[in-house]
């Protein structure tokens, strides 16, 4: 039954992509050409105005486009003109490297304030108003005052990932059932060993759920702060080629990003099946 | 008259001195000249003559026997003669080889516009590596990011539009922090495109509740706007709006129907046109022909700590310069600037703005050589011009001391130096008067330039 059920929803899902691509050949084909000009004018001119174009790419363009990138992914022409592979690379070394300073900082003080009802209580306030703070808002204050693009697009990240990740360890350190705590203390186990033997394998589930949370966000937050600051990466790829207005460019670069996305994604949800356990 | 007019044409204005300002008389330039042997072709041979003048002078202290010793002999005897007992050669090549750079490899911002031309071109064609520079150019992404990546260090100097470093050194939109001009990039190359529905609408007294796109608000594209709109009776802040739009998301805007037209850098304006979006309503040329659009810009600071780093820099970059502004370069120059690494544009945009055979976009195909066009002179009256338009238009308020911004920021005189070491011939004087829409402007009045708008923001 279950097998049954996955089959046909392949079948619907490959149907629908079929649909769409269908869809988007039809909409964007070129339409006869539109005003009849000198020859010396037209070759002067874009194939949008000459020969009724769509300004938007159909899916065969974006297609050969991508093959091409495929075929060499890892080319550099020079500071500004980079293959996607050393691009993607690049976004993902941020975003890494953002990530697991977020990790490091806010697991060990989410348990501290998760264990803590009175320093809970105190920091929300602050936590709450940091919290819906757009990333891309600090992007000024950090070129500002860390004074180095690369490393502010490290701290956006940071910033950005670090919240539910703090948020979900205090909630998941304070709901640990009060019963395996009671247990714990009657078996007299010292505070460090609760901590680690008690209360984290309990949370786990709830950290790993904000760990993955956060690094949607960063995924997110990435390709805006590289647009912004420019260089190398993802994001940095998307608005070269939009100066260039080359839209294929830019569909290729959203289906890479919404890849890697799905599988940062994946790789977190696998972390958190490993610490699940059954109630 | 240009910095790079022929020294030997007869035509020239030659006023009090020589053209060079080596020597005291055009006549004992003249000789001087002839001590080459042949016209000036290569930096070498420029070098030699700088050199060669040098020493003639050295040897004769006395001006009337140097002359009498080049009139009974002639130059070429004398400079057989010179190079028996000098090692002119040897002299030359020390003189070329000023001062060996503090740092070697640099970083140079850009944005991806032709404005950038001699700075990106000086890559791939090899004018940084000539000056024994390792320059990588690197793309940015606005004019903000430039600015703040070249406060922070990140950058060595960077492509700034023209008033940006006057601004940055006055602290308006940041802190003060003191910046330079050795060189402006070019003059000209920018235009106003409307959209193709206004094609009707060329006279700008209609272009009420139109919306507008401008690259930045310390720009000349800013200034040349709210100075076109002004002379036909509009307010600019009051009668259309004035959005700071980075320059390639105007070609979007326009397309989405969200801005009625943009004064914005080539080549944009050309790719609105090619992508069949908007047409060239006018070129800036034709509101100020020969204004200064973008600048090549460094902090004082990268300025006293590397001198000689920053002298190979300027050098490279008046080199490229002289090297963009003759007209049989500017095919060769489009393909080198056009790859994904540079501009990332189609050639044929590229082709179209620095030859200046251009299609218009109403179907017509117009040739100005002139379009845009490659002049490093920091002329000081330029910056004194900006300032009052910033004064005009609110961007400063209280008393300017014109004068005093405009010689610390724009080096003419160290641009003036390094230009005649270069065998080039500057301008002597650093303040020129203009005409902008047929009112001339004259840099010791500004004030009273001031006070002849009538349109203006109420201080």
């Amino acid at each position: 039954m279950t097998s049954s059920l996955r089959v046909r929803a392949g079948l619907v899902s490959v149907a629908l992509l079929i649909a769409f691509l269908g869809i988007w050949h039809l909409a964007t084909r070129s339409t006869a050409p539109v005003a009849t000009m000198s020859p010396e004018y037209a070759k002067l001119m874009g194939l949008t105005a000459t020969q009724g174009k769509s300004a938007m790419p159909g899916p065969l363009d974006v297609g050969a486009k991508l093959w091409e990138h495929l075929k060499r992914p890892f080319y550099d022409n020079g500071p500004n003109d980079k293959g996607l592979g050393i691009q993607l690379a690049y976004s993902i070394a941020r975003v890494g490297t953002g990530y697991l300073l977020a990790v490091l900082v806010a697991i060990p003080l989410g348990f501290l304030i998760g264990m803590s009802p009175l320093l809970s209580k105190a920091l929300d306030p602050f936590i709450q108003v940091l919290k819906p703070i757009s990333p891309l808002a600090w992007m000024p204050l950090a070129l500002y005052t860390i004074k180095d693009s690369s490393i502010s697009a490290i701290f956006v990240i940071f910033i950005c990932s670090i919240w539910p990740m703090l948020l979900n360890t205090v909630f998941g350190v304070a709901s640990v059932r009060k019963e395996w705590i009671n247990v714990a203390r009657t078996l007299e186990v010292g505070t460090v060993r609760r901590a680690f033997t008690v209360i984290l394998p309990a949370a786990a589930p709830t950290i790993l759920t904000g760990m993955r949370i956060s690094i949607g966000i960063a995924w997110l937050v990435i390709v805006a702060a590289e647009m912004l600051v420019g260089g190398t990466g993802i994001g940095y790829f998307v608005w070269n080629e939009w100066n260039n207005l080359s839209i294929t460019n830019v569909i290729i670069a959203i289906l890479l990003i919404g890849i890697v996305g799905m599988l940062l994604d994946q790789i977190l949800a696998r972390f958190t099946r490993l610490v699940t356990f059954p109630e | 008259m240009s910095t790079f007019d022929n020294p030997f044409d007869p035509d020239r204005n030659l006023r009090v001195g020589c053209v060079c300002g080596q020597h005291r008389s055009a006549a004992e330039h003249a000789q001087a000249a002839a001590l080459r042997c042949e016209p000036v072709e290569s930096e070498e041979k420029r070098y030699e003559g700088v050199v060669a003048s040098a020493v003639m002078r050295a040897v004769f202290p006395q001006d009337g026997a140097r002359r009498a010793f080049l009139k009974s002999v002639g130059a070429s005897t004398a400079l057989a003669a010179l190079s028996q007992f000098f090692p002119l050669k040897t002299a030359t090549e020390v003189f070329a080889d000023t001062g060996t750079p503090e740092k070697k490899d640099l970083k140079v911002g850009f944005i991806p516009i032709t404005c950038a031309t001699p700075i990106i071109m000086a890559a791939p064609l090899g004018f940084y590596a000539k000056h024994g520079l390792n320059v990588d150019v690197v793309k940015t992404a606005g004019w903000a990011v430039i600015r703040d990546k070249t406060i922070n260090k990140e950058y060595d100097a960077a492509h700034m539009l023209a008033p940006m470093p006057i601004a940055i050194s006055l602290g308006l939109g940041a802190n003060a922090i003191p910046f330079a001009v050795p060189a402006i990039e070019n003059i000209n190359g920018q235009g106003i495109v409307l959209a193709t529905k206004h094609k009707d609408k060329r006279d700008p007294k209609d272009w009420k509740g139109l919306k507008f796109a401008i690259p930045f608000d310390y720009s000349m594209h800013n200034y040349l706007l709210r100075y076109y709109l002004a002379e036909a009776g509009l307010d600019p802040d009051t009668d259309v709006q004035l959005r700071s739009v980075p320059p390639p998301e105007m070609v979007a805007n326009l397309r989405a129907d969200n801005i009625d037209g943009f004064l914005a850098p080539d080549n944009i304006c050309q790719r609105a046109i090619y992508d069949g979006v908007g047409f060239m309503h006018l070129l800036s040329k034709e509101i100020w022909d020969g204004h200064p659009c973008c600048s090549f810009a460094a902090s004082r600071e990268f300025i006293t700590t590397a001198p000689n780093s920053f002298a190979a820099l300027t050098r490279a970059i008046v080199d490229a310069t002289n090297y963009a502004s003759k007209a049989e370069n500017r095919k060769q120059i489009a393909e080198a600037i056009a790859p994904a690494n540079y501009i990332n544009a189609p050639v044929t945009v590229l082709e179209q703005v620095l030859t200046g055979t251009y299609a218009d976009g109403l179907g017509g195909v117009k040739t100005d050589a002139k379009r845009v066009d490659f002049d490093p002179f920091p002329w000081q009256s330029f910056a004194v011009w900006m300032l009052t338009q910033m004064k005009r238009w609110g961007q400063i308020k209280g008393d300017v001391d014109y004068k005093a911004i405009a010689e610390q920021v724009y080096l003419a005189t160290d641009t003036r130096k390094l230009m005649t070491e270069m065998g080039l011939v500057p301008p002597e004087s650093s303040y020129k008067s203009f005409a902008v829409m047929g009112r001339t402007f004259d840099p010791a009045k500004p004030e009273d330039y001031l006070a002849s708008f009538k349109i203006r923001k109420a201080s």
